[in-house]
């Protein structure tokens, strides 16, 4: 097909990696010295003017650490990482504590101006309807560069705040619920990022109340030879709920970088949490060189009787995502939801899903997982559904589809289905298949070219879930989509 | 960082290894074949739930003693016109090779059998012949290590049946291998019925390559052991091949009862449909693990497998893991999982006309259980199998 050769020749003279993001900010930093041992998990906690029990749990984690061994089962492979040869912490300077905007790095400013993120409040408010405000915490490397709209949400009694500023600030409500929901001793990664730990946000929704805004961080991966280990907490207390958005980017550069966090979610009685991810951090160029490791542990506690925990991801960067954001239905009649896209191309590794832990009676789950696999890519979705023998009642639904374009890769499904409980009713299904040559037929016919045809047809595949982001996301998450699988019409 | 775990030998294990060392000079010829798959036992050990394969049924803790030495206790069947039998022993003797049926797969189980191997037959099926009546195995519990090797030539056809039985209240443990090399064209009816005593422990594989245009439907009806496995590792040779691998599984009491197969489509245009029934009361365990895999350049693979499950008792439990590996773009495979109770509004249903409940619950059972019988082409064997399915479901309204 004539059209096929134009389009792989089009592709062979313009870079293949297309990513927008990866320019480098050339900003002064102050950094750890490399390596990793106790003074390095002490400087850390000394930056962040942390109370003793906190460097305590850090130093614990890294004892446990040691003793742990890296796991090996998921679907990816990499060399070694040497944990000695890097940075655990890496800050602009000049950023200690900036009352406003105005005392900001304007560096800084432009960086996130060039990345789309509106972090000044009245430009916000010039543009769009008030009920579309959002709420931006900038993570840049390892510290939280600004926070907007902090004196608005104080008013509705909601705190978002920079995790490091929660920890001296608001000390019980951290202590109480860190580390409840991913323990320090969960697994290698969860408890590397334990000890090492740098910002992320803190979100508190005090009962009854509705956020008034969304609320999103941005985390920006600048400095080279840095791992970052953001560490984000959000509790939503009775009646309460709140949505939540995650964005990521970082520069191209050759080597890989480790980027492990942890996102614990607690949401007590009838509250709701909605946490959706546009993860588009760089995945290498196209012969696998450079990009981000993204090992990340994410996981919501339904605590409370009838409280809901959603999961929305969008996955086309890094070079290997690790990822099951998990839900713990513990309350009775609570509800987990996970939705997801997961897009690769050229050499990423993608193993990723979910799990949904049935525990409490009547606890519903729904899982609807798509992924699609391009160029030299593996795309596996991992996810386990179990019921306790005590959840009686419990209802789950799975539907995860995979999308093959191109011969040359992979893409894989591997459920497991647990049910203890006779009352438990579970449907999973699955399906693997290319885009048909009748629908792409058609489309082309009607005149769209091969790809915006394989766009289009992509799109309706990943409805289900794009229609569950939030207004902005969606808009950039098609685009993202249209710009990962641009050159690998096959 | 921490050194690698080394496992300390169980029990069974050690005796395994003493008495391959005692036995090995007694065995029937495949010296090498012998010796390479003990090593490779010897290596991993009986494999515990940390090896992914054995997940939900961990063999190291569940083998508590290794299997006595076996005796020769497989009869071979009349051998109808067009079929040859000689003993595996014989076999093995004049330099004939198994393990050819096992394609890329590797599994314990298999080894130890191909170590210890030593009752067994191999059964040749000429070219073009079709056998009327179906070849009946009876294996008795005393076959510890058996093995049969089925050659069936191109555009043959017959129907295999093997009959697992043993004795209530003795805890003896068994690995049993079939293998099945289809010729092209070969038309091949595999019925295993598992009605071992209720202390054994079942180990038992099914291991097929299949050659172009070959056809083979396999079922595994199981209601017997206390512990039970049994694989299937199923290789596309040629193109054009039609796979159709069933299961029945009645467990109850504290039965455990796993079904694990690998469908291995290494060549274009292969067809293959999974299709599992799981019926857990009290508190069994059943357990379902399919893997589909579609190698590169296996382009027009059409895959279809289905797990589904009933729970009738409150404690009964069941772990689906419904696997699909695909490296090529032009095909199509899914998979479904289901598990839960008798639907309450079906039930109601046949009440509300007169039904007591029992009964209700029958009827649901059989035809749940049904639907995987009607591919069984001898209507004696697939009514047989149906009157073990009543009879089951009738001691257990008598319960």
């Amino acid at each position: 097909m004539a059209a096929v050769k134009e389009t792989v020749d089009t592709v062979k003279t313009i870079d293949v990696d297309q990513y927008k993001y990866g320019f480098v900010t050339d900003i002064e930093s102050e950094l750890a010295p490399k390596g990793l041992n106790e003074d390095i998990v002490r400087y850390i906690s000394a930056k962040k003017d942390e109370p003793a029990w906190l460097l305590e749990w850090r130093l614990e984690a890294f004892r446990r650490w040691q003793t742990m061994i890296e796991p090996t089962w998921s679907r990816v492979h990499y060399p070694a990482i040497d944990f000695q040869d890097l940075h655990y912490y890496a800050a602009p300077k000049n950023t200690a504590g900036p009352k406003s905007l105005d005392e900001v790095d304007p560096e800084l400013l432009k960086t996130y101006e060039k990345l789309g993120i509106p972090l000044r409040e009245q430009e916000i408010l010039a543009g769009v309807e008030p009920q579309n405000r959002v709420a931006v915490d900038a993570v840049f490397d390892s510290v939280s560069v600004v926070t907007t709209f902090k004196e608005e949400l104080k008013k509705a009694g909601v705190i978002f705040c920079p995790i490091s500023e929660a920890v001296r600030e608001h000390p019980e409500l951290v202590q109480k619920y860190l580390g409840t929901v991913v323990p320090t001793t969960d697994n290698y990664y969860a408890t590397l990022n334990s000890a090492v730990f740098s910002d992320g946000s803190f979100v508190y929704i005090p009962p009854g109340v509705r956020c008034p805004m969304e609320l999103s961080t941005y985390f920006r991966i600048n400095e080279q030879k840095t791992g970052q280990f953001e560490r984000t907490l959000i509790i939503a207390d009775a009646g309460s709920y709140v949505s939540y958005l995650e964005g990521c980017t970082a520069p191209k550069r050759d080597e890989n970088q480790l980027h492990a966090a942890v996102v614990e979610l607690v949401a007590l009685d009838d509250a709701e949490i909605k946490y959706s991810t546009v993860q588009n951090w760089y995945p290498g160029d196209s012969e696998g060189k450079g990009g981000i490791y993204n090992f990340v542990t994410k996981r919501g506690d339904c605590r409370g009787a009838r409280s809901k925990i959603s999961w929305t991801q969008v996955e086309t960067g890094s070079a290997i995502t690790w990822k099951y954001p998990s839900c713990i239905l513990r309350g009775e009649g609570s509800s987990g939801e996970f939705y997801s896209i997961a897009i690769s191309n050229g050499m990423q590794q993608v193993d990723s899903g979910t799990k949904m832990i049935h525990l409490g009676k009547n606890t519903t789950s729904k899982i609807i997982a798509k992924g699609i696999a391009a160029g030299k890519s593996d795309n596996t979705y991992r996810g386990q559904v179990s019921a306790h023998r005590k959840a009686t009642g419990a209802r789950n639904f799975t539907n995860c589809d995979s999308l093959l374009i191109g011969q040359e890769c992979g893409a894989h499904t591997i459920p497991y289905i647990e049910s203890k409980n006779a009352s438990a009713v579970f449907e999973h299904e699955a399906t693997t298949s290319k885009i048909a040559e009748d629908q792409l037929f058609y489309c082309m016919q009607r005149g769209l070219d091969e790809e915006e045809a394989v766009a289009l047809i992509v799109n309706g595949f990943v409805k289900d879930v794009l229609q569950q982001l939030p207004m902005e996301f969606a808009v950039e998450a098609q685009k993202l989509i249209a710009i990962s699988l641009e050159g690998s019409v096959g | 960082m921490a050194p690698a775990v080394v496992q300390m030998r169980t029990p069974a294990e050690t005796a395994l290894i003493e008495r391959f060392e005692a036995e090995k000079a007694g065995l029937p010829g495949a010296a090498a074949e012998r010796a390479a798959a003990f090593e490779r036992f010897k290596a991993k050990g009986l494999p515990s739930k940390r090896v992914e394969a054995y997940h939900y049924t961990d063999l190291r803790a569940l083998m508590r003693q290794a299997p006595e030495a076996g005796s020769q206790s497989l009869p071979a069947p009349k051998a109808p016109a067009g079929v040859t039998i000689q003993s595996l022993a014989e076999a093995l003797a004049g330099g004939f090779r198994p393990g050819l049926a096992m394609g890329k797969a590797e599994d314990v189980v298999v080894d130890l059998n191909t170590a210890f191997m030593r009752e067994g037959l191999v059964i040749r099926v000429a070219a073009g012949t079709a056998v009327a009546e179906p070849l009946v195995l009876d294996v008795a519990h005393a076959s510890r290590h058996g093995r049969v090797i089925v050659e069936i030539g191109a555009a043959a056809s017959v129907t295999l049946v093997e009959t697992h039985s043993g004795a209530d209240g003795v805890a003896y443990s068994s690995n049993h291998v079939v293998e099945l090399i289809l010729g092209e064209g070969a038309k091949v009816e595999h019925i295993r019925v598992n009605a071992a005593g209720n202390e054994a422990l079942v180990l038992s594989t099914l291991a097929a390559s299949l050659a172009a245009e070959a056809e083979l439907m396999s079922l595994n009806f199981s209601l017997g052991g206390a512990v039970s496995r049994h694989q299937s590792f199923i290789t596309y040779a040629g193109e054009n091949a039609k796979l159709d691998l069933r299961g029945v599984t009645m467990i109850r009491g504290r039965q455990h009862c796993d079904n694990t197969l690998v469908v291995d489509h290494a060549v274009p245009h292969g067809t293959s449909r999974e299709l599992f029934r799981t019926v857990a009361d009290d508190e069994a365990h059943g357990v379902f693990q399919g893997k589909i895999i579609v190698r590169p350049h296996a382009q027009k693979t059409d895959g279809q497998m289905a797990s589904n499950a009933l729970l009738l008792g409150d404690e009964a439990a069941m772990s689906n893991k419904p696997e699909l590996e695909i490296f090529a773009d032009d095909v199509v495979c899914a998979h479904g999982a289901t598990c839960g109770a008798l639907e309450e509004s079906q039930l109601f249903y046949l009440m509300a006309r007169g039904l007591p409940r029992a009964e209700a619950e029958a009827l649901l059972v059989e035809a749940f259980l049904g639907e995987v019988l009607e591919a069984v082409s001898d209507e004696a064997l697939r009514d047989s199998l149906s009157a073990r399915i009543t009879e089951w479901l009738a001691a257990r309204q008598a319960a």
